[in-house]
């Protein structure tokens, strides 16, 4: 097994769930509560991810990224490589890409809160952030859960996206999804065959964890 | 505290202006069926809803919400209790009570936390979960969550509604105490006759939007400026008095001059002598007899008094008449006609016990 893709995976995994969790927070948060109509517009393009071709996706992030567009000509002036073909690219399109996973759950949750707590916070001296942080998100612990795993489990399991931005660069940007690719190009079945069943393995114990937070309802929820 | 609350609100249906004094009578309520727009007001004053272009919602000279201005609701620092308490769920009682103290420093927070839960009455729930309180007790909690950031004017959306009846015949009685002694000025919304005759000092009565009416319970109880606030209060008369005597399931309650019998209900809560009450009769429940012809019936109150005016009122006639306090009655025409009743007449008016409603009043 290619256990260097499979540490590339995890990295990206974890780097995009924590970066996703501070970014759909408030995100989600906005969507969610906000009473401005073009929030429908943000709604839709936050889920277009889901919908787009991860090649379409990529190959726009792959021009946004490259050495002649704004962004990778910053980039490459403040870092001295390319945002392209690298693990911070691969990061940022993952992040990209997985933003409705985080997002969406999210939204799910907030909007099962009941609107009179949130006004009583607002009455009770109580500003949008802090009654996001001390009372949309703690009542909405379960979405937050699934947002989080979702996120980590989508990251794994992206290839598309990955193939386009990141390449296929040995551990850098070459994950797990990518190494069973490459392995049954190279007829190498047995290491593509162990791959497979550890992203198997792990894709059932994921969607298992997020239906069993789901059926409970979530920690702290009023009970009936 | 001086001044007044000015709210001249149009929102969807709603075109209403009521001037609240802020001094003096603490308890303002906002009377009205459901759908008359009593809440979207309170919200308005809350904070929680901007009204449409030409409103004013001002505390003293302080403006709240204009055409240019909406001080958002965490600025106006007013408690509100919601109808079914919107305790948070995922906090325990301290936590929800100590919630809007954020600006107060830390080691007072414990201190005010106890004295609002004290002043509520709910001293003894602290540290208890939200999800086991019964419907009373989520209601002082929500009640001491008002007061403890010490807001400067309290508003209060059916307080009472989400509770059974029991419950709320308690609760009543102690959240006009409640009220009273926290000096705050209170705005109240409500549908119920009851809920406003205990807890309001002022009523406005609220119906299609509008605001018709404004007084003392017992001028709009007793004397409804139209007859659309008469089909709403429902009472004729609503007087002020004082219970001096309990036994033998009766009780006897001194309006102006006179002395009344009523039934002592049991479940409503518990009158003494020395309580203070507002008397309520409809006007149905009232007959008027010549005097020196009056039945010597034992269970019926016996009024002597003067006719003050007599207007028809679709099938009956309305008579008004001074016994020592206002008091109304409907009779038929035919009854007008053998009474030959007008202004100047003297008249003995009788009530049976069960018709004489007593709501406590602590002034």
């Amino acid at each position: 097994m290619d256990w260097q893709a499979v540490t590339v995976s995890a990295r990206l995994a974890l780097a995009t769930t924590a970066i996703l969790l501070v970014v759909a927070v408030p995100l989600a948060g906005w969507l969610a509560f906000s009473r401005r109509r073009w929030t429908v517009a943000a709604e839709a393009v936050v889920a277009l991810p889901l919908v787009l071709p991860p090649t379409v996706l990529g190959y726009y992030l792959l021009v946004a990224m490259g050495a002649r567009s704004p962004v990778g000509r910053w980039w490459q002036e403040v870092t001295g490589s390319t945002l392209a073909f690298s693990f911070s690219g691969l990061l940022v399109a993952s992040v990209l890409s997985s933003l409705p996973f985080a997002v969406q759950p999210l939204l799910a949750a907030y909007g099962g809160v009941d609107r009179r707590l949130l006004e009583a916070s607002a009455v009770l001296g109580r500003g949008w952030w802090g009654t996001l942080g001390r009372v949309a998100l703690p009542l909405s612990r379960a979405g937050l859960a699934t947002a989080a795993v979702l996120t980590f489990a989508h990251t794994v399991g992206e290839f598309g996206v990955v193939l386009m931005v990141g390449g296929n660069i040995p551990g850098v940007t070459r994950t797990a999804s990518i190494s069973v690719y490459d392995s049954v190009q190279a007829f190498d079945q047995v290491a593509a065959g162990r791959t497979s069943l550890l992203l198997l393995g792990f894709s059932l114990v994921v969607l298992t964890l997020t239906y069993t937070l789901q059926r409970r309802g979530g920690p702290g929820w009023p009970r009936p | 505290m001086s001044g007044s609350l000015t709210v001249r609100v149009r929102r969807h249906v709603v075109d209403a202006e009521v001037v609240v004094p802020l001094g003096g009578a603490p308890v303002t309520a906002l009377f009205g069926p459901s759908g008359a727009g009593k809440t979207t007001l309170l919200r308005c004053v809350a904070g929680l809803e901007r009204p449409d272009p030409g409103s004013l919602v001002a505390f003293g000279d302080e403006v709240w919400c204009d055409d240019d201005r909406h001080v958002p609701a965490r600025s106006r620092r007013v408690g509100l209790l919601f109808q079914d308490h919107a305790l948070f769920p995922h906090l325990d009682v301290d936590a929800n009570v100590a919630y809007g103290l954020r600006g107060v420093p830390r080691s007072l927070r414990g201190e005010r936390v106890a004295e609002a839960m004290a002043t509520a009455g709910a001293g003894h729930l602290a540290r208890r979960r939200v999800r086991e309180l019964s419907g009373g007790e989520a209601q002082r909690v929500a009640l001491a969550r008002a007061l403890a950031p010490r807001p400067r004017l309290l508003l209060l959306d059916e307080p009472l509604s989400a509770l059974d009846t029991p419950t709320r015949s308690r609760l009543r009685v102690d959240l006009r105490e409640v009220l009273v002694r926290s000096g705050t000025p209170t705005l109240l919304v409500s549908h119920d006759r009851t809920e406003v005759l205990t807890l309001a000092d002022r009523v406005a009565v609220v119906v299609g939007g509008r605001v018709l009416q404004v007084g003392s319970p017992a001028e709009v109880f007793g004397r409804p400026a139209d007859a659309a606030v008469a089909r709403v209060v429902g009472v004729e008369t609503a007087a002020p008095g004082v219970v001096r005597s309990r036994g033998e399931g009766v009780l006897g309650v001194e309006v102006g001059a006179c002395r009344l019998t009523a039934v002592d209900v049991p479940g409503e809560a518990a009158l003494g002598p020395g309580d203070e009450v507002l008397v309520c009769i409809r006007a149905e429940d009232v007959a008027l007899e010549l005097p020196g012809r009056a039945g010597a019936s034992s269970p019926r109150n016996h009024l002597p008094g003067t006719v003050t005016a007599v207007a028809v009122d679709g099938p009956l006639v309305r008579v008004d008449v001074d016994c020592g306090f206002p008091l109304a009655a409907y009779i038929t025409r035919p009854a007008r006609e053998e009474l030959d009743l007008v202004p100047g007449s003297a008249v003995v008016a009788s009530v049976k016990g069960p018709a004489v409603h007593l709501v406590p009043h602590p002034q």
